[in-house]
């Protein structure tokens, strides 16, 4: 079948690539650009792992083609962290221990990043709620939840330090 | 876990998308693609051509139209349940959607997608039902509008042509004063329902009116429960009738035994959420 030529923005940066129409969305992130963060479980959208941010939203990857993603920005794992400075989400999954074997990490801290841009001070059960799309089955859940909760306070003590500059 | 190749079309406008449509066989339409990739992926569907509708931002909206609230193809699930319009007319669709799939699959996912894939476990076209939607069903040169509740055949069937576009959902505004309610029961929420019971009434002289009641995740289509409403039309709401009427629904359910429940623990639920879809209705009406 006919390729698509796409230009796609990830992680800040533009990328230009020719894809086969039936190319995931998640298949061309880990093997076309390389970026291996992004996890693929179940592939039929259940599991949340391959979940990344496509125009501020978090969507499945494996539920969307490459060529459906022309013009968006996306945002993945890799592009959390600045540097050697880890994302305060990342920062406070490492902290809360909101991880073990990691595998479904990079799709929670998508979901975790959508929240709380749309949410800066959820409740516990809005971040249950808001992860009940994310599989786990190391944590039971319980250091994810404190994760964010945490990652939350962390974001809005920055956004006050960036907004109240001293006169 | 790969889908099998198709040839990819992306028009920028409707008349191009729906010439599309008109002119090749085994094409699909690909809009949120949250049931359709997933049936790719499994290969359960292989359509040789997919008409991406994702640019056409003319499909994108949830207005006011008089005395109807339209809906148009591309308006997605996550829209939908914080929009304003549907908050204030239709707020038995924001709380159906706490139990829709999760919020990844809803910024996806469109209302017109998930009518037209006719999963029998899916809520949106039970409560198209009890809300008396049309359904804009549109091809080159014409269009039609269905009730929602011809729309349904069977699982994963509905009248739909192959060359007709779901476009539009047009949801009359319940007059003031109806009461609704939505009971759900399935393994955890987000997942594909078990038995979804969901009704609108209203209460004249105290007396019940315009009594709607809808089913789903128990037979093999949503369907009105149109034996319920008329017993409990002109009648006094009570305990003691719900409880005959759920009876009586319970005993006409054809469920087929499935991994969600066996036909028994099926007619168990129609029993049991049916009453109180009742009473939460008959509490809100007024």
């Amino acid at each position: 079948m006919t390729k698509v030529s796409i230009e796609v923005n990830v992680n800040g940066r533009t990328r230009h690539a020719t894809v086969p129409p039936r190319m995931l969305l998640s298949d061309f992130i880990r093997h076309e650009l390389s970026l291996p963060g992004t996890h693929v479980g179940c592939e039929h959208g259940v599991c949340g792992s391959c979940n990344v941010v496509v125009d501020g939203r978090a969507v499945r990857s494996c539920l969307m083609f490459a060529v459906q993603a022309e013009g968006a920005e996306i945002t993945t794992v890799e592009g959390l962290a600045q540097g050697d400075d880890l994302h305060p989400i990342q920062q406070a999954f490492w902290e809360e221990h909101g991880l073990q074997c990691g595998f479904c990490t990079p799709g929670m801290l998508a979901t975790a990043q959508e929240l709380l841009a749309q949410n800066p001070d959820p409740s516990d059960d809005e971040i249950r709620e808001a992860i009940s799309g994310n599989l786990c089955r190391c944590t039971g859940y319980e250091f994810i939840i404190s994760a964010i909760r945490s990652a939350a306070a962390k974001l809005r003590e920055r956004e006050s330090e960036t907004t109240l500059q001293p006169v | 876990m790969k889908p099998s190749a198709f040839q990819y079309e992306r028009p920028n406008d409707l008349h191009a998308a729906l010439g599309l449509l008109a002119s090749g066989d085994d094409t699909q339409i690909l809009a949120g693609g949250q049931s359709l990739v997933p049936m790719m992926n499994y290969r359960l569907a292989q359509p040789a051509r997919l008409v991406d509708i994702n640019q056409l931002s003319e499909l994108n909206y949830i207005r006011e139209d008089g005395d109807v609230i339209a809906i148009g193809a591309l308006a997605r699930h996550a829209a939908i349940k914080s929009s304003p319009l549907i908050l204030e007319h239709l707020p038995i669709m924001a709380e159906a959607y706490d139990w829709i799939a999760h919020a990844a699959v809803r910024n996806r996912g469109t209302l017109c997608g998930n009518l037209c894939h006719a999963d029998a476990a899916s809520e949106m076209p039970a409560i198209m039902q009890i809300l008396e939607a049309d359904l804009v069903l549109s091809k080159v040169g014409s269009s039609r509008t269905v009730p929602a509740r011809d729309f349904f055949i069977g699982i994963y069937e509905t009248v739909i042509t192959a060359d007709e576009m779901l476009t539009e959902v047009r949801i009359p505004k319940p007059l003031p004063g109806t009461g609704w309610g939505f009971e759900e029961v399935a393994m955890r929420r987000g997942d594909y329902a078990w038995c979804t019971i969901v009704a609108t009434l209203q209460i004249e002289d105290g007396k019940i009116t315009a009594p709607r009641i809808a089913m789903a995740g128990v037979e093999t289509s949503a369907a009105r429960l149109t034996a319920a409403e008329d017993a409990i039309v002109c009648q006094t709401p009570g305990a003691a009738l719900f409880v005959q009427v759920a009876d009586a629904a319970a005993q006409a359910a054809d469920p087929a035994d499935s991994a969600t429940g066996n036909a028994a623990y099926k007619r168990d639920l129609v029993r049991a959420l049916l009453p109180r879809v009742l009473n939460v209705a008959v509490s809100r009406a007024g």
